[in-house]
């Protein structure tokens, strides 16, 4: 099992903030494949995930890219660019 | 360079708001080889892109956040010699002219405590997990981020 989570307008466009996912059942070895799991739910996965869309992704809080493997145990993070300061 | 001393960095995420002269001396106390600290305070303004800005909530990656920052502060502390860092950055409801973030550099001369403290604020603006969503008279939305601020980001790569 892996965590994802989401936060700001990825949050808000899909409905959950956080939830448990297993990778075995999906056969998820990397971002690339958990992105492509993720987008076959629904229309709004598909649409907030696409890749045109400027979404960033971080694995176990480090900022990662579609080929950063995932494990079990991992926290995954899905966001828009931030903007604090 | 030998980097930054742990206990000499002071990072924190806050629903309430900070004290500069507080901050200023809990960082200045028992500390006589600092010569000069740079100070940086980022306000809600009013007005942003045309419109007026009534409140703004600030979301963020708990761990995440805490995380990014410290780095950010290592690699300053690389860069420069400084003797003591503090980042504040608030989250949650925030209303025109409220605070929202503090970073407090100290350093032996101001060049490195200028240098440093800008260098943080351009880090924090495109690395550290946070989001604003501003409530204006046109509704609530997400801020967008700017190509700027990545812009400001490539002077840093350059020396």
């Amino acid at each position: 099992m892996i965590t994802i989570l989401f936060f700001a307008s990825l949050r808000e466009a899909l409905g959950v903030n956080r939830e448990q996912f297993d990778c075995k059942l999906s056969s998820v070895t990397d971002v690339a494949s958990l992105i492509e799991a993720l987008r076959g739910r629904s229309a709004a996965f598909s649409e907030a995930l696409a890749p045109t869309r400027n979404w960033r992704v971080a694995v176990n809080q480090e900022i990662a890219n579609t080929n950063t493997p995932i494990a079990s145990g991992d926290e995954v993070a899905f966001f828009p660019p931030v903007t604090g300061g | 360079m030998t980097s930054i001393l742990e206990t000499a960095v002071r990072i924190e995420i806050s629903e309430t708001d900070f004290d500069v002269n507080a901050e200023l001396s809990k960082m200045r106390v028992g500390r006589a080889d600092i010569g000069a600290i740079c100070s940086f305070i980022g306000l809600v303004r009013e007005a942003n892109l045309g419109s007026r800005v009534s409140s703004m909530t600030l979301e963020h990656y708990p761990g995440m956040t805490e995380k990014t920052l410290r780095n950010i502060v290592a690699e300053a502390s690389q860069r420069w010699p400084l003797q003591a860092v503090t980042v504040i950055h608030r989250v949650g409801k925030l209303l025109a002219a409220d605070n929202i973030v503090l970073v407090l550099v100290a350093s032996a001369h101001r060049q490195a405590a200028f240098a440093a403290c800008e260098y943080v604020m351009d880090f924090l603006k495109t690395d550290a997990p946070f989001w604003k969503q501003e409530s204006t008279e046109n509704g609530v939305h997400w801020v967008d981020a700017r190509v700027s601020d990545t812009a400001a980001l490539q002077r840093w790569n350059q020396n």
